[in-house]
């Protein structure tokens, strides 16, 4: 027996427990989701008969439709929002703040998302409420005679909040990414002639996009499950299709057709991040 | 030399397709200094690691004192390891460091302290046992790593390059150290070192690896002077090679023809490596000859360059006939005549210092 | 380094506010006499703190979120040690898609999680109570936690373990002796970490609660009361005063680990 026998077989037993448990409760769960969603569901008794018919409604109705669009339509406007924001702030933090200070930097973006999840969103609303923070000032300030009403409950108000809640996650990748650019290569193109735009362009962004391609896909995926903020500041007109995956779950007691919603937004958000990826891969290969 | 203390049959290494190691063999006595030389890859790391029981052997044998290791983990192994990165625990002092394996073996608290404060003096560092390790400079580490070690009275001291991590000056003084503590303790030390100035500095014997294989084990001299092999030669120093025509001598002899130097005989000791194609010779067994100075045998060539070094000044020079250039390195002294480059020289030799190689 | 455009910064400093506002408007509401939760402010109070003194049903939410908490940490960081264990130290024929598949929790929408268990737990003829949220807490956790201790172990040199083996301790021990203490910051990072993001997760917690509510799922209950809403601010507050604390407590034992194994510390705790 020697220190190194069969090392796979150790790392193997080792990390067994772990993959286990997550096979246990996520793979096997989600199978079973899968199924549901085949099966139909007349109050508390299931059908187990295989069908398409959640599919062919969860495709076919028109709110389901409409939600469904709203919910990608959404996300991707929260993740462009989110990280069209994210870069410049990671970039200070990388370019403009001294080395010694980054990592106070970086602990103090991701501060405000140790707030308690429910009470930040439900502050959001305050803050854009009718009589809210900003309603208020403005008012104070005389620029508005008559609080503003189009700031709340409606899909601006969904995506501000989104973007607030998913930031730090958004910043914390291409801070790492710009992080790990060789200042050499900036000076390097800076020697040969480059000016500041065609460097950023031509370096610095391209060597950042593995950074902005995971905050993308870190902010996208988990956006389109969050329905608690549509509730709470979209309005009738900003509720996501996670809503009404609640709603079939909980009150409608219809979980098959849930399922069905579930696995097919879940299907749309993987299709649009795969497309996203593979339209981006050649800034990937570069640093495999 | 007494007893074998390590003895090492036919021994293979796999990492899956890869072999790391190829029938080595080998006999390491007791009380010796030996060292594992060779370039990074050479399968010195490895070996040391299957004498410590860390690696297992894929076929041969490893016998410690007479017993086979087969089986016999690391821990239960008479054997104790200097790391290359020392390995000093961080979360413990310098005397706890040192303690650990007595500690382990179940020791008293009272038989451990007298113990460590002996191992302690033995690597000069009386005093330190409370310091946070943390806190301590290379070759403070280093030392402890070394009374850890030796605290346990291990059979076999076996070093993975300790002394790659240190500053010249520091190696220097820490190789004359080593081979002190060495024969005072009287432990076989097993070195492992890619650094051929060190090797034959500190050892008693060496054992040369390229690619998983021993090419050669020997004591320092005959190393540098006999190396059975090209690749060797030019791991071990610096040697002039030159082309040579070789004809089997009466006897245990060779007659050779050296491009540029000319006509020799050599015994069958000059060729430990057998009927080679090539003759070495070291650049201070090369003289530039003055007027009125001659030699056993003589060459003339042109000086192509020539550097001063304070103590020493380094010729290369060009042979005459042949287009070898040979790379001459002479002592200065009081009599030496200003030459310049481009100057015709002789050039003095003899017959002892060449080596037919492999 | 060159100094920023005064206008970068100044863009940074308005950025910063708008992350903050939400952290900064709960104190605020929470210490103001006021009923409704609006601007302008009245007079400093703290009776929206004693208030949630006197409400019973939140201690027992409390009670619940804790234990629940307590138990991810615990439960997590354990899996999460075995994992960042086995692959900071060993390699075996596919790592990669088991420890990625270990690690999706991490970008996959929590109301799958949260959805799939509830299926199967009813399916399976279980009654929903504070176990299933445990369950889908830890799941969610794991790969946090697999993230602050792979870095842990992985800091470590390799030889620390060789060289008490080398000295005669069993592998067990030198475990015990060696390789704990020596990521001891990363375990206990990782506890305090697991613990913060359970004691404030809503989705999953919502979809596995039973008849008895952690605090968030107490919380969105009481976010349709007007009249709670002050005391609700008050209770944010004394959430965020404890997440700050136990992250400072986390980073400080993180950084302590970075320092004692001898690097520089470049990254945040995610």
């Amino acid at each position: 027996m020697s220190w190194r026998r069969s090392e796979a077989a150790q790392g193997l037993l080792l990390v067994s427990p772990t993959f286990i448990y997550a096979l246990l409760l996520l793979a096997a769960p989600v199978g079973m989701v899968v199924a549901l969603s085949f099966w139909t569901q007349d109050y508390l008794t299931l059908d187990r008969t295989f069908t398409l018919a959640n599919y062919r409604e969860a495709w076919g109705e028109d709110i389901y439709q409409v939600l469904m669009f709203r919910s990608l339509k959404l996300s991707m406007f929260v993740t462009a929002v989110t990280v069209l924001f994210a870069f410049p702030v990671a970039y200070y933090i990388s370019f403009y703040v001294e080395p010694r200070k980054k990592p106070m930097w970086v602990f103090l973006i991701t501060i405000p998302f140790w707030t308690s999840y429910l009470m930040r969103i439900f502050l959001w609303k305050v803050i854009l409420g009718y009589n809210g923070v900003i309603n208020g000032s403005l008012l104070q300030l005389g620029v508005i005679e008559v609080p503003l009403n189009w700031i709340l409950y409606n899909q601006n108000a969904v995506v501000l909040t989104l973007a607030h809640a998913w930031i730090p996650f958004a910043i914390l990748p291409i801070f790492v990414a710009l992080e790990k650019i060789d200042r050499s290569f900036l000076e390097a193109a800076e020697d040969l002639g480059e000016g500041p735009v065609r460097r950023f362009m031509n370096v610095t962004l391209p060597l950042a996009m593995p950074g902005v391609i995971a905050a993308t896909i870190i902010v996208f995926i988990p956006t389109i499950g969050d329905y608690v903020t549509p509730r709470l500041v979209g309005g009738p007109n900003g509720l996501m299709i996670s809503n009404m995956i609640e709603l079939q779950f909980k009150k409608a007691n219809n979980a098959p057709l849930g399922a069905a919603l579930a696995l097919s937004a879940m299907f749309l958000v993987t299709m649009v991040a795969l497309i996203f990826v593979f339209l981006n891969r050649k800034y990937l290969r570069t640093r495999q | 030399m007494s007893e074998p203390m390590i003895t090492l049959t036919g021994i293979d290494k796999f990492y899956g397709d890869f072999q790391a190691l190829y029938d080595v063999n080998a006999i390491i006595e007791a009380g010796e200094f030996f060292s594992l030389l060779g370039p990074s890859g050479c399968g010195k790391t490895t070996l040391l690691r299957t004498i410590a029981g860390f690696e297992d052997v894929s076929k041969g044998d490893v016998l410690i004192d007479g017993n086979n290791m087969a089986g016999v983990p690391a821990n239960k192994r008479p054997t104790n390891m200097v790391f290359q990165s020392y390995a000093i625990f961080p979360h413990l002092t310098v005397a706890e460091n040192v303690a650990y394996g007595l500690k382990a073996r179940g020791l008293s608290k009272a038989d451990i302290g007298p113990q460590v404060d002996a191992a302690l003096e033995q690597v000069g560092l009386t005093g330190f046992g409370d310091r946070a390790s943390h806190a301590l400079s290379g070759g403070q580490r280093q030392r402890v790593a070394l009374a850890r070690a030796l605290v346990m009275k291990p059979k076999v001291l076996l070093l993975d390059e300790p002394l790659s991590a240190l500053d010249k000056k520091l190696r220097e003084q820490m190789q004359s150290e080593l081979r002190a503590l060495q024969r005072e303790v009287g432990i076989t030390f097993v070195l492992v070192t890619h650094d051929q100035e060190e090797a034959l500095t500190m050892s008693d014997r060496i054992a040369v690896m390229f690619d998983g294989r021993i090419a050669q084990l020997d004591d320092p001299q005959t190393l540098y002077r006999r190396p059975v092999n090209r690749q060797v030669a030019d791991f071990i120093g610096i040697m002039n090679f030159l082309d040579v025509d070789v004809k089997e001598g009466t006897g245990h002899s060779f007659e050779l023809n050296i491009a540029g130097l000319g006509q020799v005989e050599i015994p069958s000791e000059q060729a430990p490596g057998g009927r080679g194609s090539v003759v070495g010779i070291r650049p201070e067994m090369l003289t530039v000859l003055t007027d009125g100075q001659s030699s056993e045998r003589e060459a003339t060539g042109e000086i192509k360059e020539q550097s001063y070094f304070g103590d020493m000044t380094y010729y290369d020079i060009k042979l005459d006939g042949v287009d070898t250039v040979v790379d001459i390195s002479m002592r200065n002294s009081a009599g030496m005549p200003q030459l310049d480059v481009g100057d015709t020289v002789r050039v003095g030799w003899s017959s002892e210092s060449v080596v037919l190689l492999k | 380094m060159k100094r920023a455009p005064l206008i970068y910064t100044a863009l940074i400093a308005l950025f910063m506010l708008f992350l903050y506002a939400p952290a900064i408007l709960l104190p605020v509401f929470a210490f103001n006499s006021s009923a409704t939760i609006a601007f302008p402010l009245k007079e400093f109070s703290t009776e929206w703190f004693v208030m949630l003194w006197q409400t019973e049903t939140l201690h027992g939410a409390a009670r619940n979120s804790l234990m629940i908490a307590v138990t991810t940490a615990v439960l997590s960081t354990l899996l999460g040690i075995l994992a960042a264990r086995a692959s900071a130290r060993y390699s075996w024929p596919g790592q990669r898609p088991m420890m990625g598949f270990i690690m999706l929790p991490m970008v996959l929408p929590e109301i799958i999680v949260g959805v799939s268990l509830l299926v199967v737990i009813l399916q399976l003829g279980f009654d929903l109570s504070l176990w299933s949220i445990v369950l889908g807490h830890v799941l969610m956790c794991t790969p946090f936690c697999i993230a602050i201790l792979s870095s842990a172990f992985m800091n470590m040199d390799q030889s620390l373990e060789e060289a008490s083996f080398d000295l005669g301790e069993t592998r067990f021990r030198t475990f015990w002796k060696v390789t704990v203490p020596l990521v001891m910051p990363g375990i206990i990072s990782s506890l305090l970490i697991s613990f913060t993001i359970s004691l404030d997760e809503f989705i999953i917690a919502f979809f596995l609660a039973g008849t008895e509510p952690t605090l968030p799922v107490y919380i969105w209950g009481q976010l349709r009361f007007p009249q709670r809403l002050p005391s609700l601010m008050a209770l944010g507050t004394i959430l965020l005063v404890l997440s700050l604390v136990l992250l400072g407590i986390a980073e400080y034992f993180r950084r302590k680990g970075a320092a004692r194994t001898g690097q520089t510390d470049a990254g945040g705790l995610i």
